[in-house]
């Protein structure tokens, strides 16, 4: 064998990299006050604290406002077709398992157009951290209803409102066999970084609704939960270990009634230890979270889901070992395998 | 003791066809290798149903595989066949009308019972009622003898009827004088691992089927066909869909990348994917997607990685990947298609061969999109025309299509195994420099550089909106819009510098060129040479490259009275010649799922040659 074709020139220093190094000279062209310029700030924050090179991670996008991440982002990346940066991102990986690969999508993008690759991809495990920006809107076609948009929603496409009825995107992933699954808001500066700091540290699919304010076509969708003012009230913010509280003081808690159903309790007069405990690797738990749903229930925020499975482009990687310490063989010997014949 | 005569023949064509449940497959393909390895040369054609299992006895569930030696080349699987070996009624009724007049017929008896022959949609019974005076009928009880032949191994009666195949095998070995070793050995070897009493029993089927040959007094011929003057070297039978993964193969060494196959199954592609999972030893990763759209895009992270990417499918699975294909156009990356065309339009006929993927393929995508396309013109040449459609996405950093169909990819025939080190070498450069680096800059071939995720300093975003010239940043001037639409055509036409001139099989110029493009290589070829044998003024040029054409071709058109273009379509390389060369190109056509026959070729051509 010759050498290699593959370029040899040594990795760079990651700990010399800073949120600076990951901008573009290209000025990001989103509205003013979208929810994208602070996801973008919170990924730029994140990524030189992983101790990743930057020529090693790579941006997927499909088609959507948020699908524009990449050019914005200085590393490699490709800004794909509408719904099939799942599906690329997923060849990227298998062929290089030691890229870090981030997909960038929305909700009409990874959920509409792209629901197929998008579920597979979390099926398969494969190592990919899944950025789902969810404005519950189509943005870029201005302003037509989502997957996610609530039934009934009054838009350029449905006058009378909506007859479909949404997807609860937290339970497609948990449904879809997701290994890591989470929730933050866009400008919640403790609550996104931290989730996406873990995302990137699992080894797997890691999946993160971030909700996501479109100031021109669906405006205020999640403010009660982004609102200082209403925020203590509706958020449940999820620590693995910890009694399921939230309130200003943590003075309500979550709890299950006689009929296995959730009911919002008064923690004082129900006491804590009668509180659901959350525990990360607990399915049916992960599940039930999601089906906590504004207004009736506070919405969760942060870790519903982080367990361990092979991923696929390792389980690819041992297939391929196990074949080459099982047989060794050229690829003249495939050509000459099977019954052959001489011809003097 | 029987007096038995043996006959040379020169070439003979053999039909085997029963029930989709019968192991037609099976025996044709013993058949098959134990003829490859006697010497012949020769050529395959299976035709089996779409439906796994149709109802058993009925017309839609007949499975057949017609196999032509001789010893001399063979191009194509013989239009009619000489030998019919059928295995129930509904097999006679669909393959009778092939059957050369005068041709040998051997008939499993067992399955003419009344119920059989209705399902058949025969009134009365072949066998008595004279119809079938014109052929030399062989009614041989395949079934009984068969049972009768391995009743002592213990198997249940279903599992025991269905070794009469190996029975019909053993016969037919005997009448074309094949030794049975190779069947022997395989039984042995491969079929005994699955199932020990079966095989026990199949080789005792087939044993009792050469010693009926050689007993039975209705046998009284038994024939020789000599080896043929095949060129020295080592040989294998191969099919189209395992040259095509041969080729890839190959390819990946020559070039030193990695391969990637994204795909989802589709007949009658699905068996690429087959062949090439099994060379994980060699590094090559499979991915079977969600779907044809998935196939082809994690191809294309794959390529965007740095990988030989690649993505099979099959007339509606390409429909599937247009826009895909259109993301890697704009990328420029390297990626190769293999669509293996059946019948369409729709899901059409699955199972079924056609060419009607061309307009597809040149033209079924938005916007200005010219993709190479190539095609495979036999089972064998599956192998050189994945590797040319390697080296085109590699040179000039495009998708390429490659065209092959369903009778080419399940057809086999000898190939003659090449050296690796003997094939030119596929250059591949990654660019490094981070030092003036330009995305979309553009070499001599204007193909521009691939800057692979894990270079230092090259960083770098793409994307499917248009591409300022250089930078690649996104650009929505029209006038670079234009420069670029003009260079993506420029780079594709400029593929044709490396195309060798056309060849011109017979005559130089004259009266009718027949051209063609793909799997009808052998038919038009038997053809056009039996017309050269009787003194005709007519030439056969085969097309691999479809997009750009040839530069010579035509001047080479023009030479000629007469352009004659067959094709399994209703005319999609005669529009394209029409079109591009101002030439009164007659189209002659056939949809009707099967291959061309070399006398339909042979007569359309003279029919030209008597309207001149």
């Amino acid at each position: 064998m010759t050498a290699s074709v593959y370029p040899t020139v040594p990795a760079t220093d990651p700990s010399l990299l800073s949120k600076k190094d990951f901008q573009t000279e290209v000025d990001p062209r989103w509205c003013p006050g979208c929810g994208d310029y602070s996801i973008l700030a919170q990924v730029q924050r994140i990524l030189p604290e992983l101790g990743i090179p930057k020529e090693q991670i790579v941006f997927i996008s499909g088609i959507g406002c948020s699908s524009r991440f990449p050019y914005y982002m200085n590393t490699y990346g490709m800004h794909s077709i509408h719904g099939r940066a799942p599906a690329i991102a997923s060849g990227v990986k298998t062929l290089r398992p030691g890229l870090s690969v981030w997909v960038v999508t929305g909700d009409g993008d990874a959920l509409a157009i792209g629901g197929n690759h998008f579920i597979h991809a979390l099926r398969r495990n494969m190592d990919l951290k899944i950025l789902m920006f969810n404005n519950r809107i189509y943005g870029l076609t201005k302003g037509q209803y989502s997957p996610t948009s609530e039934q009934g929603k009054k838009t350029k496409s449905s006058p009378a409102g909506a007859p479909d009825y949404p997807f609860n995107p937290i339970s497609v992933a948990l449904s879809a066999e997701a290994t890591f699954v989470a929730r933050a808001a866009d400008i919640d500066a403790k609550g996104l970084p931290a989730v996406l700091e873990r995302a990137a540290r699992h080894k797997g699919s890691a999946y993160i609704e971030i909700y996501q304010n479109c100031p021109i076509f669906n405006d205020g969708a999640h403010d009660y939960l982004t609102d200082r003012k209403t925020k203590a009230e509706h958020e449940l913010r999820l620590e693995h270990g910890k009694p399921l509280r939230f309130g200003a003081n943590g003075e309500k808690g979550i709890a299950l009634d006689t009929r296995m159903q959730p009911v919002v309790v008064d923690v004082a007069t129900y006491g804590e230890d009668r509180l659901l405990v959350h525990d990360e690797q607990n399915d049916s738990l992960a599940y039930f979270l999601s089906r906590l749903v504004h207004p009736a229930f506070p919405t969760p925020v942060g870790v519903f889901r982080c367990v361990e499975r092979p991923s696929y482009e390792q389980l690819v990687e041992d297939q391929l070992t196990a074949a080459r310490e099982r047989k060794v063989a050229s690829v003249q010997d495939a050509l000459e395998a099977g019954e052959t014949w001489t011809v003097a | 003791m029987l007096e038995k005569h043996t006959e040379v023949l020169e070439a003979v064509a053999i039909r085997f066809a029963g029930d989709s449940g019968d192991g037609m497959q099976l025996t044709g393909t013993q058949f098959t290798e134990t003829t490859a390895l006697a010497g012949n040369d020769l050529a395959t054609f299976p035709d089996y149903p779409a439906e796994i299992r149709a109802p058993a006895g009925t017309i839609g569930g007949v499975s057949g595989f017609q196999l032509h030696l001789s010893s001399k080349d063979v191009f194509t699987p013989g239009d009619e066949p000489d030998v019919l070996v059928a295995m129930n009624p509904a097999a006679l009724k669909v393959n009778l009308p092939d059957l050369k007049p005068g041709g040998i017929l051997i008939l499993n008896t067992e399955q003419f019972s009344d119920k059989n022959l209705e399902r058949a949609g025969y009134k009365s019974n072949p066998l008595e009622d004279g119809s079938l005076a014109a052929y030399r009928v062989y009614p041989v009880d395949i079934t009984g003898l068969t049972l009768k032949a391995i009743a002592d191994v213990g198997l249940n009666q279903r599992a025991a009827v269905r070794c009469k195949n190996f029975f019909a095998l053993g016969l037919a070995y005997w009448m074309f004088n094949r030794p049975l070793e190779h069947s022997i050995a395989w039984i042995e070897q491969t079929m005994a691992k699955k199932d020990a009493l079966a095989a026990q029993a199949n080789l005792k089927a087939l044993k009792a089927g050469h010693a009926y040959g050689e007993t039975a007094e209705i046998f009284t011929h038994s024939y020789v066909i000599p080896e043929a003057k095949i060129a020295p070297g080592k040989y294998k039978n191969i099919t189209g869909n395992e040259g095509v993964a041969l080729g890839l193969l190959a390819a990946m060494q020559l070039s030193g990348l990695d391969m990637f196959l994204g795909t989802y199954p589709i007949t009658p592609a699905t068996d690429i994917l087959h062949h090439l999972s099994k060379y994980k030893h060699l590094g090559v990763k499979t991915f079977q997607a969600e779907d044809e759209i998935a196939g082809i895009c994690s191809a294309i992270g794959a390529a965007y990685a740095g990988g030989l990417a690649v993505t099979t499918t099959s007339g509606p699975g390409l429909a599937l990947k247009s826009e895909a294909m259109n993301l890697a156009l704009m990328l420029e990356l390297p990626l190769v298609i293999v669509n293996v065309q059946r019948g369409g339009p729709s899901t059409g006929l699955p199972t079924k061969t056609e060419q009607s993927d061309l307009m597809q393929a040149l033209y079924g995508r938005n916007g200005e999109s010219p993709i190479p396309v190539i095609a495979a013109r036999s089972p064998g040449d599956c192998f050189d025309a994945a590797i040319e459609a390697v080296r085109i996405a590699i040179r000039s950093m495009t998708p390429v299509l490659l065209l092959t169909d369903g009778y080419l990819a399940n057809g086999s025939e000898p190939w003659r195994i090449p050296k690796l080190d003997e094939l030119p070498r596929i250059p591949v450069h990654f660019h490094t420099e981070p030092n003036g680096f330009q995305p979309y800059g553009r070499d001599d071939r204007l193909a521009r550089p691939w800057a692979i995720p894990g270079t230092p300093g090259l960083e770098h975003r793409i994307g499917g909106l248009e591409k300022a010239n250089l930078t690649g940043a996104v650009s929505y001037d029209g006038g670079n819009h234009e420069l670029m639409c003009k260079l993506r055509a420029e780079k594709i036409r400029r593929i044709a510098d490396i195309i060798p001139p056309t060849e011109v099989h017979g005559a130089l110029d004259g009266d009718v060129l027949v051209v063609g493009w793909g799997g009808t290589y052998g038919a038009i070829r038997a053809g056009v040479d039996k017309l050269l044998g009787d003194g005709h003024r007519v030439a056969h040029v085969h097309l691999r490259h479809l997009n750009p054409l040839p530069a010579d071709l035509g001047a080479v058109l023009h030479r000629f009275k007469k352009v004659l273009v067959p094709e399994l379509n209703l005319g999609q390389l005669s529009h394209l010649l029409r079109d591009r060369y101002l030439i009164d190109a007659v189209s002659y056509n056939k949809v009707q799922g099967k291959p061309f026959k070399e006398s339909e070729i042979a007569r359309a051509v003279l029919a030209e040659l008597e309207r001149l």
